[in-house]
């Protein structure tokens, strides 16, 4: 008698995270969508302060090559109390080189629940949703929700009245190019692209209320 | 009896917020469930103080004191987990109560042009008039109704009871 072959187990579809803290506040990001992580020290020849831009949390512009990279301050971004910040997150497929407090860890996310609907106004661009991590809810910080297309066009057409820089849209980069300054022991690369999680929505099916 | 004033018997949930009760169709609730940790962090919804973890769920906490009552509460002792319906479903949303809740069966008068968006109806229970809420106008959605401001809200309330 033959039993029929037991049904596989669906794999967990995981997504690897970097968890950081700008201004002490925790947040996450896909290790996918960050290209570099710099010490601050080290950007320091490179960038050159943009005085008139307009835009308070962008003080500074990297250039790379034909490339510009607005350095974007958290702290300013999220309307969090002024830090001191230690690395710069180069940031995939957006012009922003993000400054942040430090690294906490990197570790895995097995759910993203979309941002709940309660939260209806810029929220809904910084973040891809929420993630509960040792039972700690994090947000998901949106890569390309740092700097809005309008904010973009503020920088440039500062930046080409001063003619001070190419607005070019950065193009993707080999992951051999990637430069790891800080990561957590044992570590993937942070070029690593791990299965994207979609976010689960919140809506709920009313059936499964408890009576 | 005009059918238009009085409808058939239902039920209801009663919440405290300080001295006044509110209620809210029992349908729309989910759970009652004691205080825990919320997480906090950056937005701009000023309405949402933050979220708890419940069931796997993260629901967001809505204090809705400051709308009806005119002052946000210093203490709590439940969050009443009720549903809002968005137009694309169904969503949790945590409302911190100061009392214990009730379930009461009750004829519910609807509301009038006149009264808030925020009332869907009113019920007597007790000697007291009480206000049935709509949350889906008390908490914040991607298409907010427009709501006066509490201290005006708090005035037409006075006006009309």
């Amino acid at each position: 008698m033959r039993f029929p072959a037991p049904a596989k187990s669906q794999p967990v579809r995981t997504e690897q995270i970097i968890l950081f803290r700008v201004s002490g506040q925790l947040f996450a990001v896909s290790s996918a969508s960050v290209k570099e992580v710099r010490s601050v020290d080290t950007l320091s020849g490179a960038a050159k302060e943009i005085a008139q831009a307009g835009l308070r949390k962008v003080r500074h512009i990297v250039q790379r090559g034909e490339h510009s990279l607005y350095v974007v301050n958290g702290a300013m971004h999220f309307g969090l109390p002024p830090f001191a910040p230690a690395l710069v997150f180069v940031l995939r497929r957006t012009r922003t080189a993000l400054l942040v407090d430090g690294i906490e860890k990197m570790t895995t996310m097995t759910r993203l629940q979309a941002l709940p609907q309660a939260f209806c106004n810029d929220e809904r661009d910084w973040y891809r949703g929420v993630t509960a991590i040792d039972q700690t809810v994090v947000p998901v910080v949106k890569p390309e929700g740092f700097l809005t297309p309008d904010e973009l066009f503020l920088l440039d057409s500062s930046l080409q009245s001063n003619g001070s820089a190419d607005a070019s849209t950065i193009a993707e980069d080999s992951p051999s190019e990637a430069t790891l300054l800080e990561s957590s022991p044992g570590a993937a690369p942070l070029g690593f692209k791990g299965a994207g999680l979609d976010p689960t929505p919140s809506t709920i099916d009313p059936a499964s209320l408890p009576q | 009896m005009s059918p238009q004033t009085q409808t058939d018997s239902e039920s209801f949930v009663l919440l405290r917020l300080a001295e006044r009760r509110f209620a809210v169709a029992a349908g729309d609730i989910a759970e009652l469930v004691a205080p825990s940790r919320i997480f906090r962090f950056p937005h701009h919804t000023k309405e949402i103080e933050g979220v708890i973890l419940r069931r796997g769920r993260i629901v967001p906490v809505c204090d809705v004191a400051a709308r009806l009552i005119g002052k946000s509460l210093l203490s709590r002792r439940f969050y009443l987990i009720a549903q809002r319906r968005y137009t694309n479903g169904t969503e949790w949303i945590a409302l911190p109560v100061t009392g214990d809740c009730e379930l009461i069966f009750a004829e519910m008068i609807p509301a009038s042009e006149a009264d808030l968006p925020h009332v869907s109806g009113w019920l007597s229970h007790d000697g007291d008039v009480i206000e049935v809420l709509n949350l889906n106008a008390l908490t914040p959605g991607p298409n907010p109704t427009i709501l006066p401001a509490p201290a005006e809200a708090l005035q037409q309330q006075e006006a009309l009871s």
